[in-house]
C-alpha cells in the first residue's frame, strides 16, 4: 500500500499565488478525480506534485509514504513512484519512444530483456501504431497518438501513483476510451493509485472515480463520491464556487 | 618566415572574419612545414604531388590564406622546409563513367609543433562518374600548429561526388580551411563537415552550381567545449536554372566555447526555378558558451524557392522536464536531447563518415570524458 499525502499545499506559478491549501490523500488502487473550472489551479497542482520549473511550493507538504517529495528533484520523484501524464506532451526531436523507455527503465534498474517485445505488446494493447515506437517522442503525433503514447509510458514505467493532467483533452473519444480503460486496468492489475485532473466527467465512463473533489480558487471546496460528479454535471461549477 | 610575418592579415572588422579569432593569429610564430599524409583507396585515380588543375572552381576573391596556399602548393613554389617528399597535395581524378565503389580515405596528421602546413586536395569527377572521399585532420593535443587545408571539387555533367571532412585536431591546433565546389549539369555534390577538434577551427565552404539541374547538399556537425571556437562561412551560389541546394549545419557549444555560422544563399539572375534551403541550429549548453548565427539571402530573380532558418538557444526546459518526469537524471536527459538534436544531421551523413563512432565521440565530449566509452553503465557509474 502506497499513500500520496498532500497537506495544506500552497503554490505559486511564477509570481502568482495559485494554490491556497490543498489537502488530498490518494492510496494504491484508488481513483480520485479533481474537477474544476479554468483557472482553479488544476495544472498548478500537477506541476507542483512533479516539481515543474516555474512552480514553487510556498507552504505545506507532499509525501509519498515516508518520502518528502518536495525536497526531491523531478527525476527522483519519478523513481520514488510518482508519474505525470501530461496535458500537452512535449515533442522531443530525434529521441525515440524506445530510447526514452530504455533510459528510464535503466534508471529503475529494471530488467530490460526483450524490451522491444514488451513495448510492442503494450503498444498493441493501447492501440498505438507499433511503427511509432521508433519515432521521435510526440513529434508529428496526432492528439490521440500523444495520449496513447503517454499511457503506454505509464504502463511500461509502472509507477505507484499517477497524476493524469487532463488526459481527456485533445483526443477523440475512441482514444480517450482506450486510454481510460488502460488506466482503469492498471488500478486493478497493479493497484495503481490515480489522481485524475479534469474539466469533464466523460472520462468517468471508463475510469471510475472512488472520490471526487471540486477545486476552486486553489482550494478543495467539496469532496464526495462519484455522485458529486453527477451533481456537478447537473448544476455546473457555479453551485460550488459561488 | 619574415615574409609570413609581413603579410597583412584580415581583421575581424571585415564581414567574412567578423566574430573570428583572427586577431590572435601571429603568422611569425609558425614556420612552413608539412603534415604526414596517407591515402588509402583505389590508387588508379589518385596522384600525389600532382599539378593542381582546378583553379576556376570559385569566383570569390582569394584571401591571404588562399594566396599563401597557392604559393606553397604550386609546382616550383617554395619547397617545404622539413624535407618531406610531398607536400600533402593529393589529386583524385575519375574518368568518364567510372564508379569508385569504396571511399578514398586521406589522413593528414600534423606531428610538428610551430608549423604552418597547406594540405591540398582536388577531386575532379568526370562526366557520370562517382567517387567518395573522406579527409581527416589530426594532431596531438600539444601541437601548436596552423593547418590551412584546401579542397577543390569539380563535378562534371551527371557526376556524383561525396566529400567528408573530419576535424579531429588536438586542442591547441588552429585550422583555417577552404572547401570549394563546382557543380556541372545534373551533377550531385554532397559535402559533410564534422568538427569536434582544434582550438580555433574555421571552414569557408562554398558551392557554385553552374550547370542546369546541378544539386548540392552541405551538412555539418560541430561541437566545441573548453575554450574552442568553431567558425563556418558558407556560400550557396546558384548560377544556372533549376539548380538545388540544401544546407543543414548544426552545432553545440559548452563550457566557454564559441561558434559562428554565417551563410549566404546567392541566386543569380539566370538561375530561374532554383531551390535553396539553409538551416543553422545551435545549442548553447552552458551559460558561458556563445554562438552566433547569421543567415543571408541575395536573390536576383523571382521564380525561385528559398528558405532559411536559424536558431541559437539552450536546451528547451519543457523537453528537459518531460524526460526528467520519466525518471531520467538530468545528465542523461541532456545527452538524449543533444543526440536528438544532432540526429537529423547524423542521419544525413554518408556511411563513410562512420556515424556510430561519431555518436560515441559526441557522447564523450558531452560528459567531458575523453577516455571511457559512453555506455549506460559508464554514465551511471
Amino acid at each position: 500500500m502506497t499513500v500520496l499525502s498532500i497537506r495544506d499545499l500552497h503554490a505559486k506559478a511564477g509570481d502568482t499565488q495559485i494554490l491556497n491549501g490543498i489537502n488530498l490523500t490518494v492510496r494504491s488502487g484508488e481513483v480520485h478525480a479533481v474537477m474544476g473550472p479554468n483557472g482553479a489551479g488544476k495544472s498548478t497542482l500537477s506541476a507542483a506534485i512533479m516539481g515543474k520549473p516555474g512552480y514553487a511550493i510556498t507552504q505545506g507538504s507532499i509525501t509519498l509514504d515516508d518520502v518528502d517529495v518536495v525536497s526531491l528533484p523531478t527525476w527522483k520523484r519519478a523513481l520514488a513512484g510518482l508519474h505525470l501524464v501530461m496535458q500537452y506532451p512535449t515533442e522531443i526531436p530525434g529521441v525515440g519512444i524506445d530510447e526514452l523507455l530504455n533510459e528510464a527503465l535503466a534508471e529503475r534498474g529494471s530488467n530490460q530483456s526483450q524490451l522491444a517485445t514488451r513495448i510492442g505488446a503494450e503498444a498493441v494493447r493501447i492501440g498505438l501504431d507499433e511503427a511509432l515506437i521508433h519515432r521521435a517522442v510526440n513529434v508529428d503525433f496526432s492528439g490521440g497518438e500523444k495520449k496513447r503514447n503517454e499511457t503506454l509510458q505509464l504502463a511500461m514505467l509502472d509507477p505507484r501513483i499517477v497524476v493524469l493532467d487532463e488526459l481527456d483533452s485533445g483526443l477523440d473519444i475512441d482514444a480517450l476510451r482506450d486510454c481510460a480503460r488502460r488506466v482503469e486496468d492498471l488500478t486493478n492489475e497493479r493497484k495503481l493509485g490515480v489522481l485524475v485532473i479534469t474539466h469533464y466527467s466523460r472520462i468517468f465512463a471508463d475510469l471510475k472515480p472512488n472520490f471526487v473533489h471540486i477545486l476552486s480558487k486553489g482550494r478543495i471546496v467539496a469532496s464526495g463520491g462519484p455522485e458529486l460528479a453527477d451533481q456537478l454535471e447537473r448544476d455546473g461549477y457555479d453551485a460550488f464556487t459561488a | 618566415m619574415s615574409v609570413l610575418a609581413d603579410l597583412v592579415l584580415p581583421t575581424a572588422e571585415q564581414e567574412l572574419w567578423r566574430y573570428s579569432r583572427i586577431g590572435e593569429l601571429d603568422l611569425g610564430a609558425y614556420s612552413v612545414g608539412a603534415s604526414t599524409t596517407t591515402v588509402l583507396g583505389d590508387e588508379s585515380v589518385v596522384s600525389r604531388d600532382a599539378q593542381l588543375m582546378l583553379s576556376d572552381v570559385t569566383v570569390e576573391p582569394a584571401d591571404v590564406f588562399e594566396q599563401l596556399h597557392a604559393q606553397h602548393t604550386a609546382p616550383g613554389g617554395q619547397p617545404d622546409t622539413v624535407g618531406t617528399t610531398h607536400r600533402g597535395v593529393v589529386r583524385i581524378g575519375t574518368t568518364r563513367g567510372q564508379v569508385i565503389a569504396d571511399p578514398i580515405l586521406i589522413t593528414h596528421h600534423v606531428h610538428d609543433t610551430g608549423i604552418m602546413c597547406f594540405p591540398s586536395l582536388e577531386i575532379d569527377a568526370a562526366e557520370n562518374s562517382e567517387v567518395t572521399v573522406v579527409e581527416r585532420f589530426q594532431s596531438d593535443d600539444q601541437c601548436r600548429s596552423l593547418v590551412v587545408p584546401m579542397v577543390k571539387i569539380r563535378a562534371a555533367q551527371s557526376a556524383r561526388v561525396t566529400y567528408v571532412a573530419i576535424n579531429e585536431l588536438g586542442a591547441n591546433t588552429w585550422l583555417i580551411g577552404y572547401q570549394r565546389a563546382l557543380g556541372g549539369r545534373d551533377s550531385t555534390i554532397s559535402t559533410s563537415t564534422i568538427a569536434l577538434g582544434g582550438d580555433y577551427a574555421r571552414i569557408r565552404a562554398g558551392v557554385r552550381l553552374i550547370g542546369q539541374g546541378a544539386s548540392a547538399k552541405q551538412v555539418a556537425l560541430y561541437f566545441a567545449d573548453g575554450t574552442q571556437m568553431h567558425d563556418f562561412r558558407t556560400l550557396q551560389d546558384h548560377a544556372a536554372p533549376r539548380t538545388h541546394s540544401d544546407l543543414l549545419f548544426k552545432g553545440a557549444v559548452k563550457d566557454h566555447a564559441k561558434s559562428v555560422y554565417t551563410g549566404l544563399i546567392k541566386i543569380r539572375d539566370n538561375a530561374d526555378k532554383s531551390e535553396a534551403f539553409q538551416t543553422n541550429r545551435n545549442l548553447t549548453l552552458s551559460s558561458g558558451s556563445w554562438a552566433e548565427s547569421v543567415p543571408n539571402l541575395e536573390i536576383e530573380t523571382n521564380d525561385v524557392k528559398c528558405s532559411h532558418a536559424s536558431t541559437v538557444g539552450p536546451i528547451d526546459d519543457e523537453q528537459r522536464f518531460y524526460l526528467e518526469s520519466r525518471g531520467i537524471r538530468p545528465e542523461i536527459a541532456e545527452r538524449l536531447v543533444v543526440f536528438g538534436f544532432f540526429a537529423d544531421v547524423i542521419n544525413r551523413l554518408p556511411a563513410a563518415a562512420q556515424p556510430d563512432a561519431l555518436r560515441d565521440k559526441v557522447g564523450r565530449k558531452l560528459l567531458g570524458d575523453t577516455t571511457s566509452a559512453t555506455s549506460n553503465a559508464g554514465a551511471r557509474a
